[in-house]
């Protein structure tokens, strides 16, 4: 009943033209389709918000395209999308081409973030290419007066059974393609697959390991020029006085830029923009205030600033009775997405039209803030995706695409290419944002969890553009635009509070979620958001629980969770592992362990983690971790393997040495020295990774599953290395060696 | 003026002595390979091989490179005939962004010229100047093992070496 209100509504939509493909596209799949399930009515995957089958795929004499939305970021998806075009498609790898995020080409699909591509585009990619399989077919047996169940499809023809083949190139006429897609595709049995499932190399890594040009940073258009920025010392700092004077007559300078506190000078060579720059700076007086809170208060900075709470989850079961109780307050400091080469980007502006080339993760809002800026219709400026250097979630990428154009337009026809420079990625940067989380649980009679109590304070986790005001060269302009007002995002998925819901099941539990709306530092989006610090926050509780009920901790959590799919993922990392109850690590070193389901929703990942203590100098070292991941239906399991391991990587170097640093009025970590990070010394023995296929399941992403688990996991092997809980990150050194000591 | 030898072949360049080698790679020369991570030399990724030693090309000026030989990642091989280090990451898959890895493949080739057998801990030491920040060093350890046994097979077949043809 619901279902038809829907389609009527779609087809009024539509239009009358729309409506006729619409139908013809509905016989020519009526024989294959399974029957529309009543409540879904809508197709899969981004195919709801971009309909059209031409949007994804496309067709002519030369070839076929298939269009993403999404950018690629360093995790391999377009790779991964192509084996997915050519499976439904049926059609050699090599043969296709992607194209991926470019406002005037693609679907608009929002942002590359969340481990949301695989579900969003790589779903819509699978159902697209399977209906237009169906559609070329239907278009054959039309042409040849034979029945589609007579034809069959190899290497991107269609094939009568006297052999006749038609290519798709010759069956598609016009806008043939130009169709709605329907709710539900025939899609090809997984057990038949011949390119998904396959650990295809990646298409990008020939060229990137011969010097080819891979990155925005290696974009060289003719006439080109070099800009570098002046960024203001600290947040909100006032530019006083600036004679550019000088500077506009140093060699190979073109222009300085200034609009009320943006600051930017221009030249012909790079190396010209960079001496240009540092004199520039000099130049510059600014007027700055103290605004930080204590970097060594965050716990209380956080509690304290005023928070709106909300209750996200609660369950009782007055059955239940507590028999010990114990609390933990865990913290997280503000951290960097740290990308080894500075954000950049080039725009050019011609005949009042501003283009972008932009490692930006989100091409359409991008565009929306850019135009915003410049005061020009979103129709005027195009946003073109170009991969940057790995970002991790929100960098400075958007803020350089601002820069670029707010540049452009002051040099009108000629490209301009920004790049920041390392001081300016590390200080400028929107960063992971700090966190608080206090947890109180009991154990019954039985030593199984009977109340679970989680408070999370945190800011938001996006403030991505949409508007201007999210950027930097908006917020410093002489008539700024203001920056938004945070908002949480909301749950299933969650910011602040993602993965703050408990997956086991505890028989009472009460979850809230404490959101701050001041932003001390300026924060945004960084791999997993909320879920690293909140899973780190669980996974470690758990464990301090274990331990008070005198159990293993891979039991324990066994004991508390009926999800077959992650009591799969915990079995095989344990085993991987060797994981034994009872079992006793060498002197100086302990075992962990630790689970999720990302988002409580999305890829299952367990690690199991071995780490070895210097008691004199503290020092941690991981040796060797085991993970298990389910990702539902694999795609490429190298590319899904080579996530985890440099999630585990990652967020081993997160939990151990990394914390933005500030004095009460400029961030003081500024460049590697000031922000250390792993370095090889330090990397573990071995990481191995196992996958749980699921074939024919749901694609749920992966490139932010493992950060929460991988934390934790070190978190646990250092506690029982040691016997001593840490609870605030990153578990140094120093913080390790006072514990041991303590 | 200034004449700097890469790759095997010498460019006159018009840039002020001070300028970093880095920027007249990229900006002059038009190699993509050498990477701006930080221009502090703490990073790694703008690595290139002078006179068969790894350097980081963002702090050393032109005025210290004449007559020199220098190497970059693109004088190594290309897509159609792979370098033993660059079949080797290929075959390792030995990258996420990849913004890194160019620099680690010099560091690497420097190496493995010295020492064509090194152990994993000297090829551990021999990368602490470089940076990775999407965690793919177990694969870049992976793939210079791997550079190595393929330049020893190299060296012992004659059919497969660059100057037997
Ligand atoms: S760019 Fe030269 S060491 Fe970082
Ligand atoms: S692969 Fe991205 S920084 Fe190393």
């Amino acid at each position: 009943m619901n279902a038809a209100v829907i389609i009527d509504r779609r087809r009024v939509l539509a239009g009358g033209g729309a409506l006729i493909v619409s139908f013809s596209l509905g016989s020519a799949l009526a024989q294959q389709q399974e029957a529309p399930a009543a409540a879904a009515p809508s197709p899969p995957g981004s195919l709801k918000t971009s309909p059209y089958l031409d949007a994804w795929i496309r067709i002519d004499a030369d070839g076929v395209e298939v269009f993403t939305g999404k950018a690629e970021l360093g995790q391999g998806f377009k790779t991964a999308f192509q084996q997915i075009a050519a499976e439904e498609l049926d059609i050699a790898f090599e043969s296709l081409k992607v194209t991926t995020a470019d406002t005037r080409l693609t679907a608009n699909e929002g942002y590359t973030a969340g481990s949301n591509s695989m579900k969003d585009s790589g779903t819509a990619i699978q159902n697209a290419a399977a209906q237009v399989r169906a559609l070329l077919i239907a278009e054959a047996a039309r042409r040849l007066g034979l029945s589609a169940e007579s034809l069959r499809t190899a290497d991107g023809a269609v094939i009568a059974p006297d052999g006749n083949r038609l290519s798709y190139g010759e069956l598609v006429a016009g806008d043939m393609l130009h169709v709605q897609a329907q709710p539900t595709s025939k899609l090809r049995a997984p057990a038949t697959f011949k390119v998904i499932g396959r650990s295809v190399p990646r298409v990008d890594i020939p060229t990137k390991v011969t010097g080819g040009a891979a990155y925005v940073q290696d974009m060289r258009l003719p006439g080109m020029l070099h800009a570098r920025v002046v960024r203001p010392p600290s947040y909100g700092a006032q530019l006083t006085e600036c004679d550019t004077a000088a500077v506009e007559k140093l060699p190979g300078v073109v222009k300085v830029v200034r609009d009320g506190n943006f600051l930017a000078v221009v030249a012909e060579k790079e190396f010209q923009s960079i001496k240009a720059m540092n004199a520039l700076a000099a130049a510059a007086k600014w007027k700055e205030s103290a605004s930080l809170p204590k970097q060594d208060n965050l716990l209380n900075v956080l509690t304290s600033l005023p928070s709106q709470d909300t209750t996200i989850f609660e369950r009782s079961n007055p059955a239940v009775a507590a028999h010990k109780t114990i609390e933990a307050t865990y913290t997280r400091p503000y951290q960097a997405h740290g990308s080894i080469g500075p954000s950049c980007a080039v725009a050019q502006f011609i005949d009042g039209a501003m283009m972008v080339w932009t490692h930006t993760q989100g091409v359409f809002p991008d565009r929306q803030g850019i135009a915003e800026m410049l005061r020009m219709p979103p129709a005027s400026v195009r946003l073109i995706h170009v991969e940057g250097s790995g970002c991790y979630g929100h960098n400075g990428a958007d803020d350089a695409a601002a820069d670029a154009a707010l540049i452009a337009r002051a040099l009108p026809d000629r490209p301009v290419r920004v790049h920041w420079t390392r001081e300016q990625e590390h200080a400028w940067e929107p960063f992971g944002p700090a966190m608080v989380t206090k947890l109180k649980a009991s154990l019954d009679g039985n030593g199984r969890i009977a109340d679970w109590n989680f408070d999370v304070w945190s800011n938001t986790h996006s403030m991505r553009p949409g508007g201007a005001g999210s950027m930097l060269a908006a917020q410093h302009m002489a008539q700024p635009f203001a920056v938004p007002a945070p908002r949480p995002l909301p749950l299933p998925e969650g910011g602040g509070d993602r993965n703050a819901i408990p997956f086991y099941n505890f028989p009472n539990a009460r979850v809230v979620h404490h959101f701050i709306s001041a932003m001390p530092l300026r924060i945004s989006a960084m791999r997993a958001l909320g879920a690293y610090h909140n899973v780190f926050s669980i996974e470690s509780f758990i464990d301090e629980l274990a331990t008070l009920a005198g159990a293993d901790p891979v039991e324990f959590r066994l004991k508390h969770l009926d999800d077959q799919r992650g009591r799969d993922v915990i079995e095989k990392a344990a085993q991987a592992f060797g994981w034994e109850p009872d079992q006793k690590p060498p002197p100086d070193r302990g075992y962990g362990f630790a689970f999720a389901r990302y988002k409580n929703l999305a890829a299952y990942c367990a690690v199991a983690s071995e780490v070895e203590v210097n008691r004199e100098t503290g020092r941690p070292r991981l040796v060797r971790a085991a993970a298990a991941v389910d990702s539902g239906q694999v795609v490429n399991p190298d590319g899904l393997i080579n996530q985890i391991e440099g999630a585990i990587v990652q967020s081993m170097s997160w939990t151990l040495y990394e914390s933005v640093t500030f004095d009460d009025t400029r961030i003081t970590s500024i460049d590697w020295q000031t922000y250390p990070i792993l370095r090889f010394n330090s990397v573990p023995e071995s990481i191995v990774v196992h996958i749980i296929d699921r074939p024919g399941q749901p694609f749920l992403g992966s490139g932010e599953t493992g950060q929460g688990p991988a934390a934790a996991s070190i978190a646990n092997a250092i506690a029982n290395a040691t016997g001593k809980r840490l609870r605030n990150l990153p578990l140094t050194r120093k913080r390790i060696k006072e514990a041991i000591d303590a | 003026m200034m004449t700097l030898k890469v790759n095997g072949r010498e460019h006159q360049v018009d840039v002020e002595a001070d300028t970093p080698l880095l920027y007249v790679l990229r900006d002059d020369l038009k190699l993509n390979a050498a990477k701006y991570g930080c221009g502090l030399g703490q990073c790694g990724s703008c690595t290139v091989i002078v006179d068969g030693k790894a350097v980081l090309s963002c702090v050393v000026p032109m005025v210290l490179l004449e007559g020199k030989h220098i190497t970059t990642l693109e004088g190594l091989g290309t897509i159609a005939e792979p370098a033993p280090i660059q079949r080797a990451f290929m075959e390792e898959q030995a990258a996420q962004c990849g913004y890194c890895i160019p620099g680690m493949m010099m560091r690497a080739q420097a190496l493995l010229q010295k020492n064509s057998k090194p152990t994993d801990e000297q090829i551990r030491a021999e990368l602490e100047p470089h940076l990775c920040r999407c965690g793919t060093h177990m694969r870049i350890l992976r793939a210079i093992h791997r550079a190595a046994r393929l330049m020893d097979t190299a060296d012992a077949s004659p059919a497969a070496s660059g100057s037997a043809r």
